[in-house]
């Protein structure tokens, strides 16, 4: 929503090459988030998406090339950050996953404040009001104590959303939010993701919504054989594409439903 | 031929005095054995540490690998050839300890690398270290689901502390086995010793599950 920003990236990735066993995963990205920029990648199963996106906070290691995150060179050529350094760098870096992956054995209240206690020193009273400041905004405050067994699909991710903006994150990254939940919670999701985009959050965003790609990315990247083969703004990949993969992709997705 | 439990009845307190005994000692080797568990269970869930993982997966190698009865003496006949002198009652703890550990440490490793890998990465991405995401996410879910296994764990230990009566020790079979050499009423002094093992281990099954029941109920478990 926000234009493409001027400043200096705050995510910078060159050359990324990944694989597993002979399977070539990331097959060389390059690509620049800009501060409060919303990157969305889109793209066939398979495709490298949420390789890529791990990449990102060193949950997966890339044989080359380089990620500069947050002012900070995450990878370089083989060269990875410390691990205490890498620690430090993961919390300006929320991710999001797919399958929530709360903690069961605490209530909604301590999954958020648990980071911030332990990392950011704060006292127990001082995480738990900024946690439950935090629910608010993903609309479930009244959830504060209850489990996360208890909670729906799309309830477990507003609070793992919640629970990564608990460190006060520079950028967040998605991954595939919404693709293990019913279609009828996908909804309540995306508004929080909107929400945060229309804050001034930088994000990037793995996800088969089209929608919300349109509706909310600045850039729209579509990655296919573990390369992005187009990029641009949503009107355009979307109205306009130039590659015919990105067609077919498109058609294929869009006349699913 | 008669049962006559006399003998029994006249050295309950003999007994008593002995299963006290066999309480301690299970109890002192059921805390390092959780203590030795848990530190051999987790110096081998990383292979590529090879030099931890390769010590902790020998130490398990042989400790389940010997006999327990075996293990015992020569912590408490072996060793004084080399002047290591020990009281029984610490080779009795150390012997069952180490012994419980190897099968401890096991219990533990399955039961981490049973939490699901989101959870790690999950913790990680907040930025915890991997120390401090296995103390505060992984280890309190792994722990509910030690219990089980722990259970069969502990009433293992509790009969085979039965061995230690070989080292001098007066524990509940020991104690028997005294009276017995007196009275020469075997059946019924062992069927007596059997009713004491029986009473620990159920003791000790029944304040497993309550423990397990009120970390459930605490919505420790999905």
């Amino acid at each position: 929503m926000s234009a493409p920003s001027p400043q200096a990236p705050l995510v910078r990735i060159r050359g990324l090459r990944k694989s597993f066993a002979d399977h070539v995963v990331l097959a060389g990205i390059d690509l620049d988030v800009a501060p409060s920029q919303v990157v969305v990648v889109i793209g066939p199963s398979g495709s490298g998406k949420s390789t890529f996106l791990r990449c990102c906070n060193g949950l997966e290691v890339p044989e080359s090339g380089r990620v500069e995150i947050c002012g900070r060179m995450l990878f370089s050529d083989g060269q990875r950050l410390p691990e205490a350094e890498l620690d430090l760098l993961r919390q300006e870096v929320g991710m999001v996953f797919q399958s929530f992956n709360l903690f069961p054995h605490l209530s909604v209240l301590a999954n958020i404040a648990l980071g911030p206690r332990k990392l950011r020193g704060l006292s127990r009273a001082d995480a738990d009001s900024e946690a439950l400041v935090l629910l608010n905004k993903v609309g479930l405050a009244e959830k504060a104590h209850a489990m996360p067994a208890s909670l729906s699909g799309g309830q477990k991710q507003r609070v793992a959303i919640a629970r990564a903006l608990a460190m006060k994150p520079r950028v967040m990254l998605f991954d595939e939010p919404t693709s293990a939940l019913d279609p009828e919670l996908v909804g309540e999701v995306l508004q929080v993701m909107k929400l945060l985009a229309s804050e001034g959050m930088t994000m990037m965003v793995v996800t088969h919504e089209m929608d919300f790609a349109r509706e909310v990315g600045d850039v729209v990247v579509v990655m296919d054989g573990g390369v992005v083969i187009e990029s641009g703004p949503p009107e355009t990949i979307f109205t306009n594409p130039e590659q015919d993969r990105t067609r077919m992709f498109l058609q294929a997705v869009l006349t699913r439903g | 031929m008669e049962l006559d439990f006399s003998p029994v009845w006249a050295g309950w307190p003999q007994l008593l005095r002995g299963a006290w005994v066999t309480v301690e000692i299970t109890s002192c080797a059921l805390l390092l054995g959780c203590f030795m568990g848990l530190l051999i269970g987790l110096g081998r869930l990383k292979p590529e540490r090879r030099i931890v993982y390769g010590l902790c997966t020998a130490y398990v190698a042989v400790i389940r690998g010997t006999p327990l009865l075996v293990q015992l003496f020569i912590l408490f006949f072996g060793l004084p050839q080399f002047g290591i002198l020990l009281p029984a009652f610490f080779c009795g703890v150390m012997g069952l300890g180490l012994y419980s550990g190897a099968y401890v440490s096991e219990v533990v490793r399955g039961a981490i690398q049973s939490v699901d890998r989101g959870q790690m990465e999950a913790a990680r991405s907040l930025g915890m270290s991997s120390g401090l995401a296995m103390r505060s996410v992984v280890l309190p879910q792994a722990v509910v689901r030690m219990i089980p296994p722990l259970g069969n764990e502990f009433i293992a230990l509790i009969k085979n502390s039965a061995l230690v009566s070989l080292l001098t020790i007066h524990d509940v079979m020991h104690e028997g086995q005294k009276i017995i050499s007196v009275s020469y009423r075997s059946l019924e002094v062992y069927l007596a010793i059997a009713v004491v093992y029986f009473v620990l281990t159920g003791v000790t099954t029944l304040v497993l599950r309550h423990i397990e029941r009120r970390l459930r109920a605490g919505g420790m478990v999905q």
